[in-house]
């Protein structure tokens, strides 16, 4: 009973702010907005049992990739880019893509095995550290290694951009 | 439903402790720095100034709050709680002791909130969250010198929390395990870190200078170059609370230094656990605050140099050869 209420407070928080973060004219207030998304999503996760990928989240996005944000936008002229919309009237095309994208979710959604998932065992939330470590090392190795490889050469890519000799 | 109620309890009053200490701190600081610069520090309201941190209080509460005309009035009165909230939240797992019991009540009660599997990961995904508070806090004021002392503190932290994370990772490593008990546990009987981490130590305490933005890293509110950097448009309680967290940024700091390395509770027998961390915690903030006094600051692109090019290759051949040595 208390967790279900806790689910709802942390899901109307994290859709209404991510509601806020296309809808906020000032970019730094989306990123706000999306920082408290970020940080309800990392709950949501503690209540899914995974305490390890909460806190991850909370590490590597909300203390690390949002900070970059700013830092980037608050460079930007705010006047100027809080007067242009992101999607202008006008387009009904773009619209009719979003229609057309919502409704393929919903069915993708509502035909995918996601409603076999079975609920966590209750209160077990030590341990999940070291599985997934060992998931990570034994069964998954190959995508992993794969993922950190494809890291690697966006980080050089990253580096090789920003040399001056280049620009 | 005890366990709830004790819960509860441990959380308000860990909050007021850790609330009240910047009280006393700001004290001994003024104090410290007042004996090393050869003279008497605060000395009118009560006996030796003990008095003056309540007048200090007292005269920040009653001034005027100033906000900027051009400033985000929204974002510039939230700065200082989103800086403050995550230096309160780290307390959340950090464990005081081990279990006493209560005289009276004849109850075991263990001396954290919480023993999180993840605490140490936790501990540094929050403490980083206190960054914003500069960044909004700057960028909100609407006015040059903030905006650049918030862009440096995000550069700063950013770098520096590599580092930082990089050092836990050797003593994660030996001790197997991320919770902070476990790691205090393991080093009981004077099988302390710092003695197989020697690297690592130096490393974290480096870093974590500069995490907490003392000198000779505080370059977010260098006062010689950016009049008082990120805060300087803050004036009454939202300074305070800026002060507040930079208080209890550097008590945590200390805390975490004292858990990871120079283990926790540990030490002779004649004196309980709970003492000797407490003065451990205490040693190192007096000598954070001796530091503060004996160094020049660094320059910015130094500070960078220090982050990127030392500590954190070091970090990452420490983190090679402990993995070495285990194996």
């Amino acid at each position: 009973m208390a967790e279900q209420i806790f689910f709802f407070v942390f899901a109307i928080l994290a859709v209404g702010s991510a509601i806020a973060v296309v809808s906020l004219r000032n970019p730094v207030h989306s990123v706000i907005s999306l920082m408290v998304c970020f940080l309800q999503m990392a709950a949501l996760f503690v209540m899914l049992r995974s305490p390890f990928i909460a806190v991850v989240q909370v590490f590597v996005y909300v203390g690390a990739v949002l900070v970059l944000f700013l830092f980037v936008i608050m460079m930007l002229d705010i006047a100027k880019a809080g007067m242009e919309r992101f999607v202008s009237g006008g387009k009904l095309w773009v619209i009719a893509l979003l229609g057309a994208l919502l409704l393929e979710m919903v069915l993708m959604i509502s035909r995918s095995r996601l409603s076999a998932i079975t609920a966590p065992a209750a209160g077990r939330l030590t341990g999940t550290v070291r599985e997934v470590g060992e998931a990570l090392f034994t069964k998954y190795i190959l995508p992993f290694e794969v993922v950190s490889l494809i890291l690697l050469v966006a980080l050089l890519g990253a580096i090789v951009l920003g040399r001056k000799e280049l620009r | 439903m005890i366990e709830l109620l004790l819960i509860g309890i441990k959380v308000v009053v860990v909050t007021l402790i850790v609330f009240a200490l910047p009280l006393p701190l700001t004290y001994i600081e003024r104090k410290v720095a007042g004996h090393i610069q050869v003279r008497l520090g605060p000395y009118r309201v009560g006996p030796h100034g003990i008095l003056q941190p309540f007048a200090d209080m007292v005269k920040l509460m009653f001034k005027e709050d100033i906000i900027p005309a051009k400033a985000d009035p929204w974002l510039f009165r939230i700065a200082p709680v989103i800086a403050m909230v995550p230096a309160f939240v780290v307390f959340a797992t950090i464990p005081f002791g081990e279990k006493v019991t209560l005289p009276i009540l004849n109850y075991e009660v263990n001396l954290y909130i919480s023993n999180m599997d993840t605490g140490i990961l936790y501990i540094l995904a929050i403490a980083g969250l206190s960054v914003y508070g500069i960044i909004l806090g700057g960028w909100a004021s609407n006015s040059k010198y903030p905006l650049l002392g918030g862009l440096r503190s995000s550069a700063q932290m950013i770098s520096y929390e590599l580092a930082l994370s990089f050092a836990c990772i050797g003593v994660v490593m030996i001790v197997n395990s991320l919770s902070l008990v476990d790691i205090v546990k393991a080093q009981s009987g004077w099988h302390w870190n710092i003695l197989y981490q020697p690297v690592g130590f130096v490393i974290f305490f480096i870093a974590g200078l500069a995490e907490i933005n003392r000198i000779p890293f505080d370059l977010p509110e260098d006062e010689g170059t950016l009049g008082a950097g990120y805060h300087a448009e803050y004036s009454s309680m939202r300074f305070a609370f800026f002060m507040l967290t930079e208080y209890v940024a550097m008590v945590s700091m200390s805390i975490l230094i004292v858990l990871l390395f120079l283990g926790g509770w540990d030490g002779p027998a004649f004196l309980p656990g709970i003492v000797w961390f407490l003065l451990k915690v205490a040693m190192l903030i007096y000598i954070i605050i001796w530091t503060r006094f004996t160094y020049p600051r660094y320059r910015y692109d130094q500070l960078m140099s220090i982050g990127w090019k030392i500590l954190l290759p070091l970090s990452l051949a420490n983190i090679l050869i402990t993995g070495l040595v285990i194996i």
